[in-house]
This record gives structure tokens, sequence and C-alpha cells, in this order.
């Protein structure tokens, strides 16, 4: 067993609406940037073991289906980072 | 600052003696002080604990000898300031917990997670007294609506309040907002709690006896707020709280200040909540204190100190959230939703068992003894020995009328006279008002003077396009806009929420409830802060009667500038003078409060600024005053004192004027609050509206908006100008509406009292006529009114 | 008929209901989630709140307890269940109802009043109620339903959307939506009718004291299917 730490990026679906990406990018453009789109999510950092990389991919990717991301209107990524880089992020 | 500190004194990288007492903000007689008292020379975390406890935040240094001058005691007061919370007694058993405190320092710095704390910090005081906390209210006091400073402000204040009050499930029913300019860099948030206990359930920090185990439950311990209490909020800001060029709020030059700012949870706080009430239910523990500025420092020694014993705590025992923590970063972290449960013996495995089935972290970190000492231990080694009562109760007090001074004109509070405590007569006060007769001519009299003039020559367009401009604008507009973000209903208590006078809560299976109000009179105190103390503890008083509601006790948040300056020091004195006075002529006690000093950026105080939260009881919910306009042909009334003025008014501070003199009876307040309340009682009242901010005029408007219905009305046969007469402001009056077959029942009723009374006219049709001067439809009163506070912040409705 | 009121770490209308029950006569009891064992019960209310603090996404985590077990069997039994507000979100969540419920498109927390038209019979809720005009309180931050196109048309189709937010002459209007939910749905039920979530609070307007009786009509429903079966 290892110790692993994944990188869970989580983002409303291309097609939903995302109210608050909206009201970024109103934001950004009152400050004068030229932005066409703004898309908000959030990132879930995780610490876990397991018994190899593809455990641990196997692993996160179960965390996203169950838990971490709806995927009615939600998509998710996985990022696996060795544990040192990842806990410094 | 890494210490580890033993009685011996002997650390690795220990700072010198005297850096530590100006680190904790102690001065040199206050030091000598600690020494005297303990005949030692204390440790560093001896001096840290000391500093802390000794803070103006938690000693009140400044304003004790002055509070304990307030009435604090009543046949219905069932508990006294000096608790977690105050309470008076609903009767059957009941009783009704209240407690209005600033976190106004930390909304400064970060105002979504200084206003969200705010509102953690308040709960937890009134559920630490076994009370379910039933509502929120708040008093908020912004800058100008049209920077985005101020915007910023607004919206992570607001925020915060509503994220942590609807995650929780307590309804906000009411509260006061103002905007003035001399908030742009200190912006005050005090929150108001009331809670009902019943009596049996009641629980206070003074009864933990020796041999009983010390629990701290709830947030892990961490380094947030460290002495957050003695460095934020007992100092000034020495630059502005947010950036000067307009940005977000909390970037800039306070950064140094940032590292004091808590994080709430408000989720952890419900799971405390219920698991401190299922507690209390089963009679499991002796005393639960909240742990708020100070942390475990001030809890461990209130509870010790309070309970006329000792405590002994090990600091190793208290979970942490961050690894490495020096003990007096323990004994002093404000990590929010904590609090300390004092098990009654016997009963620790009921207690262990009630945290774990909430889910709560707690642990033992200690017990209650006999001796006079707060032992501090990290495991075998003694770190700190005090006597809790030499850290709770002996701090210096200091008597601050010796160097009281009323600011000579320079500073940003132009003076009136240094308090008119009686309106003079009235023909004195209309020639203050009156069109003809300037004290000093400014660009608002200017204009009032061209209205007043205009009105003369009847184009009734102007006037009501004053009032227009009046309802839409900061100080009057509604606040829907803000309080829809706050959840009013959940409890199912809710019977009146925001927009009436005040707010109306049954109480579930009893026919009576209670009533709730908050206000504040900023633009009069920082003429006389007297009357504007008093005029506060009017006007809360006046707003419950206005539902019905006999005034049972009131909180009181004082928001001061430097005490240690002539002026902040005259702005203290008068302000407790002026609740004093109010409190006694309308018999009412003080049960609970807070004072925050040093609001004041770049050397300017803020505006003193009481906070008054006053709670009524109504005998019977269903038949209150309710919030209404009255029915077709209703007559409109006014009652009390018809003299009001443009000085401190909104209207003049639309026009860029402020000036005295400001005055109140007490007298007249105290009969007209009697005399509304025994008309009610015979039936007479069919609807009640205080006369406050815009002036007779703005509150006929806001009763017609209620049903939207309109009224056709004459002013009062008076001396003075007619916009005075209109947009006039001033305490004691209230407008009534009553069945026409009423009217002599309620005129013999004022008479009784030695209440003035003027028919001003009766409720019908849908435009608000006020002849000869203005005729408005109630739709358009209605844009204004609503829209106005959104347009005032840049927003979109 | 004895009524399950399901009670989440975070929730707090759980209260609320037992007093609107308490008032109707109709019998009920809190049942704590982790030790949830719905047999027994003829009904179980999923009430409003911040299950584990809305932390995640609403219902995220709450969905994870033992209770989700109960419900899924007792909804596959035909048990009438009731989620509102937090309790709509975590039967999305877990999957009981189509769909999602996220943030309101103003990004506020909303607390008012809004009407609703009742679009569905086929739940114990509605019965009677078809056409209807209810006027109910929201309190949420999360109220806008989502869902792909394909659901929507299936809800649609099938009848699955129980309730609409509408306005004063009952029409569907971009005004009367308080959070931007797709086709102003407020509620819906599932395909075999006897689970509807909604995200207005039908507990708090069971009396006149505080300003509205439509929750009752409601609630009764439950009272009534013990004499009129389903």
């Amino acid at each position: 067993m290892g110790e692993f730490v994944a990188t869970i990026h989580v983002r409303p679906k291309g097609e939903v609406r995302d109210p608050q990406g909206e009201a970024v990018a109103g934001a950004l453009r009152a400050l004068g940037f030229d932005v066409t789109d703004v898309r908000t999510g959030k990132e879930i950092v995780v610490r876990f073991a397991a018994a190899d990389d593809e455990g641990a991919r196997d692993a996160a990717r179960t965390m996203g289906d169950q838990l971490l991301a709806n995927p009615v209107i939600e998509d998710y990524a996985v990022e696996l980072g060795a544990p040192t880089e990842a806990a410094r992020g | 600052m890494s210490i580890s500190p033993t009685l011996s004194g002997t650390t690795t990288a220990q700072p010198k003696q005297a850096d530590l007492r100006t680190e904790f903000g102690l001065t040199d007689p206050e030091a000598a002080r600690i020494r005297a008292l303990l005949d030692r020379e204390p440790n560093p975390l001896e001096w840290a604990m000391f500093g802390a406890m000794w803070s103006e935040h938690c000693a009140y240094k400044h304003s004790k000898r002055l509070l304990r001058t307030l009435p604090t005691t009543g046949a219905r007061v069932a508990v006294g300031p000096g608790e977690n919370a105050g309470a008076v007694d609903l009767g059957d058993g009941l009783l009704c917990v209240f407690k209005v405190e600033s976190h106004n320092h930390p909304s400064a710095v970060e105002p979504f997670q200084g206003a969200a704390t705010g509102v953690g910090g308040i709960l937890r005081d009134v559920f630490a007294m076994g009370a379910r906390p039933v509502a929120v209210l708040d008093a908020l006091f912004f800058g100008d609506p049209a920077t985005a400073r101020t915007r910023g402000y607004v919206r992570g204040v607001v925020g915060g309040i509503g994220s942590y009050g609807n995650c929780v499930g307590i309804p906000h029913p009411g509260g006061h907002v103002t905007f003035e300019p001399c908030y742009d860099g200190n912006p005050l948030v005090n929150a108001m709690c009331v809670g009902i206990a019943e009596r049996s359930s009641l629980r206070r920090a003074d009864t933990a006896r020796p041999g009983s185990a010390v629990y701290l439950v709830g947030s892990d311990t961490g380094r947030d707020g460290i002495a957050g209490a003695s460095l934020l909020a007992s100092a000034e800001f020495t630059g502005d709280a947010g950036d000067a060029k307009g940005g977000a709020p909390g970037v800039d030059p306070t950064a140094s200040k940032r590292p004091s700012v808590q994080v709430g949870s408000p989720f952890l706080e419900k799971l405390l909540l219920e698991a401190t009430l299922e507690l209390v239910a089963s009679d499991a523990v002796e005393a639960v204190q909240d742990l708020g500025a100070a942390g475990l420092t001030c809890a461990a020694s209130e509870v010790a100190a309070k309970s006329r014993a000792g405590m002994r705590l090990d600091v190793a025992l208290v979970p942490r959230r961050a690894t490495g923590m020096a003990p007096f970063e323990v004994m002093l972290s404000e990590s929010q939703e904590r609090m300390l449960v004092i098990a009654r013996p016997g009963r620790e495995s009921d207690v262990e068992r009630v945290f774990a089935r909430w889910e709560l972290h707690g642990t033992r970190i200690g017990e209650m003894t006999a001796d006079d000492a707060l032992e501090i231990r990290d495991g075998e080694r003694l770190l700190a020995s005090l006597p809790p009562r030499a850290l709770a109760d002996e701090a210096p007090e200091y008597d601050v009328t010796q160097w009281a001074a009323p600011p000579n004109g320079a500073g940003r509070v132009e003076g009136g006279p240094p308090s008119r405590e009686e309106w003079p007569d009235g023909r004195d006060a209309a020639d203050v008002d009156g069109p003809t007769s300037e004290m000093a001519p400014d660009r608002g009299n200017a204009a009032r003077a061209a209205l007043d003039l205009a009105a003369a020559a009847a184009p009734r367009q102007k006037v009501g396009h004053a009032l227009l401009e009046l309802l839409a604008s900061p100080a009057v507009a509604s606040r829907a806009v803000l309080y829809r973000t706050y959840d009013q209903m959940v409890g199912t208590d809710t019977v009146d929420g925001p927009g009436g006078d005040a707010a109306v809560l049954r109480l579930k299976g009893r026919a009576d409830g209670i009533a709730i109000s908050i206000d504040a009179q900023p633009r009069v105190a920082a003429l006389d802060p007297f009357v504007g103390a008093a005029s506060a503890v009017a006007e809360a008083a006046r707003n419950l009667v206005c539902a019905g509601a006999e005034p049972l006790a009131i909180t009181d948040c004082l928001n001061l500038g430097n005490p240690e300056r002539p002026a902040g020091a005259w702005h203290l004195e008068r302000t407790v003078a002026g609740i004093r006075a109010a409190c006694e002529a309308l018999a009412l006690p003080v049960v609970s409060g807070n004072v925050s000093l040093y609001n004041a950026t770049r050397g300017v105080d803020i505006w003193p600024t009481a906070t008054i939260g006053a709670v009524g009881h109504l005998r019977d919910v269903a038949s209150r005053i309710p919030v209404t306009t009255g029915e077709e042909g209703d007559l409109v009334l006014l009652a009390g004192s018809a003299d009001a003025r443009l000085g401190a008014s909104a209207y003049e501070a639309l026009h860029g004027a402020h000036r005295g003199p400001v005055a109140i009876d007490l007298g007249l307040e105290a009969r007209l609050q009697r005399f509304v309340l025994a008309a009610h009682e015979r039936g007479a009242i069919r609807a009640a509206h205080d006369r406050a901010e815009g002036g007779l005029a703005v509150a006929l408007a806001e009763l017609a908006l209620r049903d939207g219905m309109g009224m056709q009305v004459t002013l009062p046969p008076v001396r003075g100008g007619t916009i005075a007469k209109l947009f006039g402001e001033g305490p004691g009056g209230i407008v009534l509406v009553v069945p026409p077959d009423r009217e002599a029942a309620l005129r013999a009723c004022a008479a009784d009292h030695g209440v003035e009374l003027w028919t001003l006219g009766a409720i019908g049709g849908d435009i608000l006529e006020i002849v000869p001067v203005l005729a408005m439809p109630i739709d358009a009163l209605r844009r204004a009114y609503e829209g106005g506070l959104a347009a005032a912040l840049g927003r979109q409705a | 008929m004895k009524v399950a009121i399901l009670l989440y770490p975070g929730t707090w209308s759980e209260r609320d209901f037992a007093h609107a029950f308490g008032l109707l006569g109709i019998e009920h009891e809190i049942v704590w989630h982790a030790d949830a064992d719905l047999h027994g019960f003829d009904a179980a209310i999923v009430p409003g709140g911040f299950s584990y603090g809305d932390h995640l996404r609403a219902g995220a985590i709450a969905k994870l307890s033992p209770a989700t077990r109960e419900l899924r069997r007792a909804a596959a039994d035909g048990m009438p269940i009731l989620g509102s507000c937090n309790g709509f979100q975590i039967l999305c969540e877990a999957g009981l109802l189509p769909g999602a419920l996220v943030r309101n498109t103003h990004l506020e927390f909303r607390c008012d009043w809004v009407r609703m038209r009742v679009e569905s019979e086929e739940t114990p809720f509605t019965r009677g109620l078809g056409g209807e005009l209810l006027r109910m309180p929201i309190a949420h931050g999360e109220g806008c339903w989502v869902a792909d196109e394909d659901t929507l048309l299936r809800v649609e189709s099938s009848g699955q959307v129980a309730l609409r937010y509408v306005d004063e002459r009952g029409t569907a209007t971009p005004e009367a939506n308080p959070n931007g939910s797709t086709a102003n749905i407020a509620g819906l039920r599932n395909e075999a009718g006897n689970v509807l979530g909604l995200m207005p609070h039908p507990e708090r307007c069971v009396e006149d004291l505080l300003g509205g009786t439509d929750g009752r009509r409601m609630l009764e429903g439950l009272g009534a299917r013990t004499v009129i079966p389903a």
C-alpha cells in the first residue's frame, strides 16, 4: 500500500447553466477583460491509501461517481499526483 | 512566535517580558497590578492570559463603571447582566433569553466571515443558557451605499449573516440598517439572538462544582483568531479596513490583522445547539459556557470565577486542527463553534453519548477543583496557575468621566448644545424649524425654504417628489432586498416578520407571544449622544407598543470610538446616561449587552451608536395590533407629539444638512406608550405605526403601503413649516388607525394619560392625499419604497 | 396513519412538520437517520434544512445515510414519501426523483411566498387538488431544478411535474419563478406517484396565524388516505 493524493476537478456539464460562472464573467468584463466564457467548479484534494497507481486511479473515479460529482449535472476529472507535490499545492 | 512557557519562566526563544506585555496590550500600571495580585512575576503564558482577559473586549475596562449605573432589576427579570445572556420571565414557567453583541472589527476585516461568526457567537450565548434560539435580528451600519467599498461590505455582511442563520435554521424576523458616511471604513455588525427556555432548563455559568468533569466540545482548536479579542477589538484600525481605492473590503492595510479572522461552520453550530439542548433537557450538565473572545482562557476563568471554584485543564488533551501548536496558542485560539461543558458527576457517559450521537468531537480536558486556581498543564508539566477571579474580575476599571469632554466642533461630529434633555416649549421648536428662522444657513436649509415656498404656492408635484425621493432613500427604503435572503419563517413561530414596527413570534402551545425590536439613532446621537441613546431606547420600546406588546426589558450594544480621547470618553458617558434616563422613564431594565470601543479609522471616531434590542410580551398573539393599513373609513390620528424637527432627519440627510438641537421628552414618551397599550386593551386600535425616519409623511405612506390602501389626511394644526410637519422627525409620535365608533373611547383614554391626539383624516381610495400639499398614487409610493435600496446599491431590483 | 419524519444532522424542519401533524391530528415520530427503520410507518417525510451543512452539494452526503436504503425500499413498496426543500434535494441526489437541484440562477438565498399550480393529482399529497393554486413559503438557495432534455421531456409527458410556479392568474411566467427552475418546476413526483418532492414548505402554512393554510391541504392528504384507499 502507498499513499496517494488525487485532485478531483468537478465542473458543471457543458449544457448545464452555470449562473456563478456568468456572474464572474460579468464582473471580469466590468474590470475590462475581454472575457467570452467562465465556468466555475470545485477542486477536491483527497489523500488516501491504495495498492498502486491503477488502484488509486480506480478508487478516485469511484469517489467521483458515487459522491464527489453528481452525474446529472457535473463532469469531473481526476489528477493523480505524487503525494508530496500535491500536498504542497 | 514560538514559546513554551513554564512556571519558572525558562523557555527557548522567549521574548523579553516587556515585549510580551506590550504584545498583549497591557500597560505598565496594569502589569504592576498583575504582579501585585499574584505576588510574583507571571510567566509568558500567564502574561498572555492576562493580556486577553484584561483586554477592553473581555474586561470592559473603560465602560464597566458606567454600565453599573444602568437599571438591571425588575419584577420580570430572571437573569441580569453578567451571564452569557439575560432573561425575562414570560410567566407559566417560560423564560425569554436574549442578548445583542457586536462583531464590528472582524466584519471590517472580512465581512462575510466576520458577520457569520458574529451570528454564531450570539447563538451560542443563548443556547449555552439552555434556551432554544427562536430569532436572530441584526443592526447593521454601513457607509455611503454608492461606493464600491460599501457595496462590498453589504454583500459580505448580509451574505455572511444569511449563510449562517439560514443553515442553523434560526429565523431572522427583523432588523435595522443605517447608511451614513461615518461608517465608510468601519461598518458595524450587531447581532441579537432571542431564545426561549423552560425555567427548569435554564443553565448558568456559575453552577459548576468541584470535582465535575470539564469537556471541550465542537470544533477542533486551530490557530485561527489567536488573541483576536485583544488584538482586533481593543484597538483602532490604523488604516482603512478596506481598500481606500474602493476595491473589495479587507484586501489592504489591515492585512497584518487578517490571520486573526475566524471561519465559521454553521453546520457544526447546529449540531452543538441540538447536543447542548439535549444535555440540558436530560439534566446531565451543571454549566455550559460558550468559547468566544479569548477562547479557552476566557471560558475557563469565567466558569471558575463565577462558580467560586477552580479548574484544572490539560492542553495536551485539547483536540487540535494544526500541528505544533504552543500551549498559549491553544489557550487563546478563538476557533469558532466550541463549548465548555461541565458534566454532572456520574453523568459523564451520558454526556459522551450525546456528543457521539450528534457526531461531535467532545473531549474531557480537565475538571473543576476546590482551589482558587485555574491550572493549565501540558501532561505532567504545570504551565500556569492563576486565580480565576484575578483574570475575570480584577481588571482595572477606568473612570472615563475624568477626561471626558465634548468635541468642540472640530471633529466630524458637529456639536449641538452638549445636552438638551427636554424639549424646549413648542414655540421654540417651531421657531427652530420654521423657514424664516435659520440657525445656520446651508444648502439643505435653502432647499427646504424653497420647497416650503413651493408648497405654499401649491405645486403638489414638488412635495410629492420629495416624498418619493425620501421613500427611495437608503435611510427609509424597504430592506426587503436584503431580508429576503434570510429565512424569516423557519421554526413556524414568526407571526409578523420584517416590515412591521416589531417582529412578533408566537409561543407554541400558548396564547401569548413575544415582540422584538432593534433600533439605533446615530444621526441624532451624532448631535447629542444622550438624546440619541435615549431616543433609541424609546424607539425600540415604542415599536413593541405599536404591535400591542408590553415592553419587558432591553439589551444594549454600545458602539463607540476611542474612550482614551476626551470626545470618545464623553460619547461613552453621555450614551450610557441617555440609556439610563430612558430606561428609568420607561421602567425598562437592561438585562444584557456588549460594548465595542475603538471604532475609528485614521483617528476619526464613528458616530456614537447605541443599538437597543427590546423584548415585549403579548398576552394574546391573536389580538396583537396587526401590520395592516386599516379598513375603509377608519380614522387616522397622530398621538403624542406633533413637534417634529428637520435637523437630524432623513430629509435633511438627503439635502446635506445635519444640525441640532435634538431633544426627547421622556415623560411624554412614557405616557404615550402607556396610552397606546391601554387603548389597545380597550379594543380601540386597528393599526399603529411609529413616526420614525422620514417623519409623519413617510409613516403615513408606509401605513398605506401595508395593504395598498390610500387615505385622505391633513397635517396637524400646530405651528411650523409644512416641510417640517411632513418630514420632521422626533420621538414621541405614533400614528393610529381606529374604527370611527371607537374614536370617543380613544380620546377619553388619551385624556386619562395626558396624551395629545390629532385626527388627521380617514382611510380610503388608492391615493395618499395629504391636503393640500400632496397626492400620490399608492403604486408610485410602492415603486419608490421597494426599489430604492436596490437602486442605491447599484443592483437590479 | 403514522408518519416518520426523518432527521439528519443539519435538518431543521423536522420540528415544524411535527407541529403541523400535531395540529392535523396525524400520528408522527421524528426518526434519527442512522437508525431509520420505516417498518411500522405508513408514510415518510424528508424535511428541509441543511443536512451535513449542504457541503459538497445539497443532499449529496445525506444520500449516503442508511436512511436512503430504507427510503428506497419503502418507495418501492408504495409508501407515500414527501421531500420538502432539502428533502427534495436529498430525494434527487438519491435517485428517487429525476434531475438535480442547483443554485438559484440569481445566486441568492430566497425566502418568500410563492404560488404554485397543482399539475398532477397522482400523489397522496395532491389528490383532489388538480389545477388548484396553492400559496406557500420558500426558503432556499439551491432550488433550481435542472435535467437533460430527455429527462425533461419524460417528466413533462408522463405527468411527473406535480407543481409549477405560477402568478396569481395561474400562468407560469418568469416573474413567478423564484429560482430559475426549468419550466417553472416547483415539485416532481416519481412514476408511481407515491414520492413527491417540492421546494416550498407546506409545514409552514397550516395556520391562519402564520399567513396561510394551503400546506394543510397537502398534508391532510395523508390522513385522508386511511379513509379513501389509493
